[in-house]
Parts: C-alpha cells; structure tokens; sequence
C-alpha cells in the first residue's frame, strides 16, 4: 500500500474526539460497558442563574461525571461539553466536577484509590455567573492539587474551543495534560485579547497565528503539555492509560524554580517568535 | 426565551427514558421519561421567542406517528424545525434501542 493510501485507510478507522460529545467520550475513554453516570440529566441539576437571565439551560449543566474502570481500575471521568455556553464553568458544572475530584480523594485517602480524568474543553468561567463559577473553580484547582498526591490527575484538552481561563489553570495543575493538534491552551483566548488590547495587538481571526501561539503542537513543543495526539479516540485512550502507568516524577506546578528560569530567558524588548521560542523552551529541559 | 406547554393524547405506555442532544447553536435537548397519566406533555423552553404556531405543527406531525404517553421536556437553543423533528424521531428511537 503507498503511504497516501496507508495514510487515508489510517483517517478513514480514526474514531474522531472532537466529533463526540461530552457524554460519548466519557464512554469511549472508559473500559468498555463500565460507563456509569452520576448526576446525569434526569436529575436536571441545571443553573438557577441563567433562566433570570433569559438563557436557556441545559439539565446536566455542560458536565458529565462518569464512574468506571480505566485499565480495569475504578476511576471517574468528569467532561465538559464544549457545544453548551462554550463549556463555560458556572456554580453548578464546576461543583459537579469539584464534587467528583473531592470524592475521588477521599476514596484515595481511605486506601480505594480512584483515577481521575479531565475532559476539559471550556472557555473559562461563566461569565453569567462570575463569582460563582470562579469560585467552583478555585475548588476543583484545590482538588485537583490534594488529589495528585496520591494517584496522576490527567487532563485530556481535544477540543475545538480549546482551554482556557481558570480552568488553563486547572489543566496546567495536572499531572499529565494530553493535547491534540485542534487544541488550544491558554489564560486569555483570542477573541478576548483583541477585544481588550487591539487587533494590532492579536487578530483572533488569523487562524495560522492563533494556533502558532497556544495551539496544541506549540504548547507540547514548549514543556506544557506531556503528550501530543491526533484527533483519535484510540490513540487519546492510549495516552490516558499510559498516564497512569507512567506519572512524571514531578507536576510542571512544581518546578517553580525551572519555569522562573525560562521566563529569565525571554527579552521583553524583543519578544521571540513562536518558532524561536520552540529554541528557547525547548521540552528537552524538563525532566 | 420562551416556554410553551403542549399536551396530546396518548395510548402507549412506557417504561424507558431517553436523553438527546445538546443546547448548543442550532441544536436543542430533549428529555423523554413516562408520563403518568395517558397523555404527552411537552414542554418547550427555546431561545427564540415568537415561534410558538411552529413548534405546534411540528409537534402535531410527531404526535400523529408516536403515541407514547411521555413526559417530553425541550430545550432549545435556536434549531429549525427540521432539526427539532430529528431529534425527537432520535428520542423515540431511542426508547426502542
């Protein structure tokens, strides 16, 4: 077979990340027929701020948590569905998730360790419910910190809306944060940056550009994140898996020291490039 | 955003419930569990205000083919009308799955 051909046959069996929902990836990253939901729909546990707000709500709140086994191990999935109010994180898809990471840790406290999962794709909080969604936030960061003292938390950021604000924070805080190439990892995405600062300053609409800055392949390139991912159910699930059997030594929140150093290298007189940047924080410098 | 209420006889009892779609652009949730009494009762919560004749019609062409007697609630986030129907021909699939 060419490789042309080799190529498409590989396109054709991938089983797409981005194109599931919430709901599906939990099931596919689970160890098969062990997908159990908690919280699900029916319990229609839904924001009480948005209908005073003329928004319509979604039962589940744009979170699944899902118990079941990952390598034949008890583990918990919580996922963000990216296609309900940009995955943004109000007061109750942030409990949600903070709720599950607490449980997970006091199952790991009391010998019954738990693998937990993060299937982030979120714009950050909510804007609609502020403080609120901020504070839920500060939660599953202060969860997801006392939980990988004792077993990896890893995030998988595979989405089109990529990952930002607060919950950027929570992705970095993990132990092992996988990406895909469609990703995006930042603090402040695109759009807000132009909006804030200019166009001259970052045009949102410049796609090559975007992706340049805080794409997946740029942020893997760069040391912050471990493992970079076709758009692949499969090859996600291997990573995940692979997560748990090899934890880094230390989490990148850690390193302190490491990180301040890099940031010495950058003069801020003449910022690099992406590509030049690739040179100065090189992965090849974390352990 | 809107609500509307909707009730239609019905004569098929159920015993399952479904869970379809997502309130995203273009797109809309349905949540279908047994009702009760031998009625459907649906109720709409949707984005888009002003559409209530619309969402009439296509609710009485579901309901001239399912019968089950189903608490059916809606939310919807801007669908048209033919996307509504799919998901609500993909919630009674559902039941038979």
């Amino acid at each position: 077979m060419s490789t042309a051909a080799a190529a498409r046959e590989r396109f054709l069996k991938r089983r797409s990340f981005i194109e599931l929902s919430a709901r599906a990836r939990a099931r596919a990253l689970l160890d098969a027929d062990t997908f159990r939901e908690l919280l699900g729909p029916f319990e229609r546990l839904k924001s009480p701020w948005l209908p005073l707000q003329g928004v319509v709500t979604q039962a589940d709140d744009g979170v699944v948590i899902a118990r079941g086994l990952i390598a034949g191990k008890p583990a918990v999935i919580a996922a963000i569905e990216g296609r309900y109010q940009g995955g943004s994180i109000g007061e109750v898809s942030g409990s949600k998730i903070a709720g599950a990471l607490e449980l997970a840790l006091r199952d790991c406290e009391r010998g019954a360790p738990v693998r937990p999962v993060l299937l982030l794709e979120t714009g950050g909080v909510r804007l609609q419910e502020a403080n609120l969604g901020l504070a839920a936030i500060t939660e599953i960061h202060a969860a997801i910190i006392a939980l990988r003292r004792h077993v990896p938390v890893v995030a998988v950021v595979g989405g089109i809306v990529g990952c930002f604000g607060g919950m950027s924070l929570a992705a970095a805080l993990c132990s092992t944060l996988i990406v895909s190439r469609h990703a995006r990892l930042g603090m402040n995405g695109p759009e807000v940056i132009e909006q804030e600062a200019g166009v001259a300053e970052l045009d949102a609409g410049d796609r090559a550009l975007i992706w340049s800055l805080m794409g997946g392949e740029q942020r893997y390139a760069t040391g912050f994140a471990d493992a970079l991912v076709e758009d692949d159910i499969d090859a996600i699930s291997a990573e995940v898996r692979q997560a748990f059997v090899q934890p880094p030594a230390a989490a990148r929140t850690e390193q302190v020291e490491r990180f301040v150093e890099r940031l010495a290298r950058i003069d801020m007189q003449q910022p690099p490039t992406p590509q030049l940047l690739r040179g100065l924080w090189s992965r090849a410098d974390l352990p | 955003m809107e609500r509307l209420s909707f009730t239609y006889p019905a004569h098929e009892s159920l015993t399952r419930r479904a869970h379809v779609g997502v309130v995203g652009s273009g797109d809309l949730e349905v949540l279908l569990e047994p009702s009760s009494d031998p009625h459907a009762h649906v109720s709409v919560t949707t984005s888009v205000d002003g559409f209530a004749a619309v969402w009439k019609n296509v609710l009485d062409r579901f309901f001239s083919r399912f019968h089950g007697a189903a608490l059916i609630e809606i939310n919807d986030f801007g669908a048209t009308p033919g996307v509504v129907m799919l998901r609500l021909e993909q919630a009674a699939e559902a039941l038979r799955a």
